[in-house]
């Protein structure tokens, strides 16, 4: 068997989403090989060469995979991938708006969002906003697969020494362009990747209140999140939403305030270690799946819950 | 130019999902069915090209047994022209749905095809994707912003940075995300109006394709459940167990 992962990279790094990606991989069992597709990508197919476990670098650098557009790297991907008997990437929203693509210029399926491998063919996912697992067995010769980042550990991103490998290959569909993009920056850490996340809900009222959870970030080192409401309601950015059709995330501690616990904002979420509910309703459900549950106030409770860390 | 929408029935998604005793699958007897959420706002989107001028028609479609008529129904009352059911036994895999829609394309020539996201029951976020491969097409993905300008389409999408702009040729493939509308409500008269309205019946071989399966289900479980916690009574009280009993502070 042989594991071609497509990584999840900005030419520069490579994104630890990948990292979770090999650990899914090596569970599968076989040679991986990374892909990077980009412009200007060396130092981001350097990173993937020290990963432990990896075996070989595909590096594919070229104008048309520049940002990475899916109508572009699918090609490649499609053309690389008739030599391995699977194909990974992350479940991140480059993985999925490319794998599915390529899987069908394969004739083959896709499994979306594993979190278990039971066997080189089988494998775990969660449906219905995870409110079920289903066990799905591939009876495709290639099997393509998104991996969910909180499922698997990362593997070490040191320790390795796999060969780069330039492919030439340039496939350019002339289908899309790239516009441009609004990139959020944040000094905080990445909210997939966070030890701690806090996250507001439409009982922040409005997004200038979000300064109140963002000083407890600061000192906990946390990641801030949102649910659906407070995104719809403009409080803060997409990026930002924890959910079934947002972020998964699976933190050591996650701090829900202002936050009523619907069953799609819990998808995303629930897998925490530790979580934390501040709501003024006692009734509200996100009280069923916390560990400790304070009913307060938040305008309260979080200038407090600040001052004592 | 003609816009395509598609439309899943899916389990309404207020509805408390419950596995099958015997683990096969969710047990969809007696629950309240419902147009995926991504499909309501792909329906809206379409809808309100035609109102801006943009569309000339939209036409919508449907795959799955009889009761899915229900929903592209429910599409013509919130100002779809004609609706298409495929029918099949069951829900298809998502490379067999873009199989079908595929054909759907080659004989409709729309200038866009509006999908969802994903579908909330299956969460599989590939249809789009794959229509668009099985087209050659372009495929904005995601989209909270659509916006046709001449011969290209500029969508919007949000991605897990923030958000990102493609243009895309047209003809083209746009998938929904929440912020790209609020759909509307349909109202009584369009209700009526839509039992009127045209929906045409075919089936895979009428439509030269041969469903395959590419995975086989074995089991459904519930999600493992998290033990009940407990109520604290103050801050004080919060951060003393995070720090000495959870650790994780
Ligand atoms: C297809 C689909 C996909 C979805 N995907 C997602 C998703 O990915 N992520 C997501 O989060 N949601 C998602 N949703 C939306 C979800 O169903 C809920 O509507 C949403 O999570 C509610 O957000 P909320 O808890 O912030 O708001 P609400 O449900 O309105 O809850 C607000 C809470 O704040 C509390 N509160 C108010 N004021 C205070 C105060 N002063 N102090 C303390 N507490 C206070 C209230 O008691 C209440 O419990 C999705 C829905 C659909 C249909
Ligand atoms: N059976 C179906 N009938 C019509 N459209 C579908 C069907 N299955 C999926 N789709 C469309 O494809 C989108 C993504 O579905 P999926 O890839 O299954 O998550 C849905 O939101 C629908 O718009």
């Amino acid at each position: 068997m042989a594991i071609l992962i497509v990584a999840e990279h900005d030419n520069a790094t490579l994104k630890g989403a990948t990292l979770h990606a090999v650990s899914a991989a090596a569970q599968i069992g076989g040679d991986i090989a990374v892909l990077v597709a980009g412009e200007g990508c060396q130092a981001a197919a350097d990173a993937a060469a020290k990963v432990a476990g990896v075996s070989k670098v595909l590096l594919a650098d070229n104008a048309a995979y520049g940002h990475q557009l899916a109508e572009n790297v699918s090609l490649l991907v499609a053309e690389l991938g008739k030599d391995y008997s699977h194909i990974l990437a992350p479940a991140t929203t480059t993985g999925k708006n490319l794998l599915p693509r390529v899987a069908a210029l394969l004739d083959v399926g896709q499994i979306s969002e594993i979190v278990a491998v039971e066997s080189a063919d089988t494998f775990k996912r969660p449906i219905y906003a995870g409110n079920a697992i289903a066990t799905v067995k591939s009876l495709d010769a290639i099997k393509v697969i998104t991996v969910r980042g909180t499922a698997f550990d990362a593997a070490a991103a040191e320790g390795g020494s796999a060969a780069v490998e330039a492919v030439a290959s340039a496939h350019d569909a002339a289908q899309s362009r790239f516009v441009g993009e609004e990139v959020a920056v944040s000094e905080r850490p990445e909210l997939t990747a966070a030890r701690v996340v806090i996250s507001g809900g439409r009982g922040m009222g409005n997004g200038e209140n979000f300064a109140l959870i963002e000083k407890v970030a600061d000192k906990l080192g946390a990641a801030v999140g949102a649910s659906r409401a407070a995104v719809d309601a403009g409080f803060v950015p997409n990026d930002m939403q924890v959910g079934q059709t947002g972020k998964i995330v699976a933190p050591e501690l996650y701090i829900a305030v202002g936050i009523s616990g619907a069953i799609q904002h819990l998808a995303g979420m629930k897998d925490s270690k530790v979580i934390v509910a501040i709501n003024k309703d006692e009734e509200a459900p996100i009280f069923q799946v916390a560990d400790y549950g304070l009913v307060a106030d938040l305008f309260e409770a979080v200038p407090e819950l600040e001052s004592k860390l | 130019m003609k816009v395509l929408v598609t439309v899943k029935r899916v389990l309404d998604y207020n509805v408390k999902v419950r596995v099958k005793a015997d683990q096969t699958d969710v047990d969809l007897t007696n629950v309240k069915m419902a147009l995926n959420p991504f499909c309501e706002i792909a329906v809206e989107e379409a809808v309100r090209l035609k109102e801006a001028g943009i569309a000339s028609e939209v036409v919508v479609v449907s795959i799955g047994p009889k009761a899915v008529q229900e929903q592209i129904r429910t599409a013509l009352a919130l100002g779809a022209d004609r609706g298409i059911q495929i029918e099949t036994d069951e829900m298809p895999e998502s490379l067999s749905v873009a199989k079908l829609l595929a054909k759907v394309v080659a004989e409709e020539q729309p200038g866009l095809v509006i999908l969802g996201k994903q579908a909330i029951d299956s969460d599989n976020n590939q249809s789009g994707q794959m229509l668009a491969a099985l087209t050659g097409m372009g495929q904005g993905t995601f989209a909270s912003e659509v916006k046709v300008e001449g011969e290209e389409v500029l969508v919007t999408r949000e991605v897990d940075g923030g958000l990102q702009t493609v243009g895309l040729k047209l003809p083209a493939i746009v998938t929904t995300d929440l912020r790209l509308n609020e759909p509307r409500y349909a109202s009584l008269p369009n209700i009526m109006k839509a039992k009127k309205k045209p929906l045409d019946v075919k089936t895979p071989a009428d439509l030269g394709v041969e469903l395959r399966a590419h995975t086989e289900l074995l089991k459904v479980e519930p999600p493992a459940e998290r033990a009940g916690g407990i109520k604290v009574a103050s801050v004080e009280e919060l951060v003393e167990k995070l720090k000495n009993e959870a650790k994780v502070i």
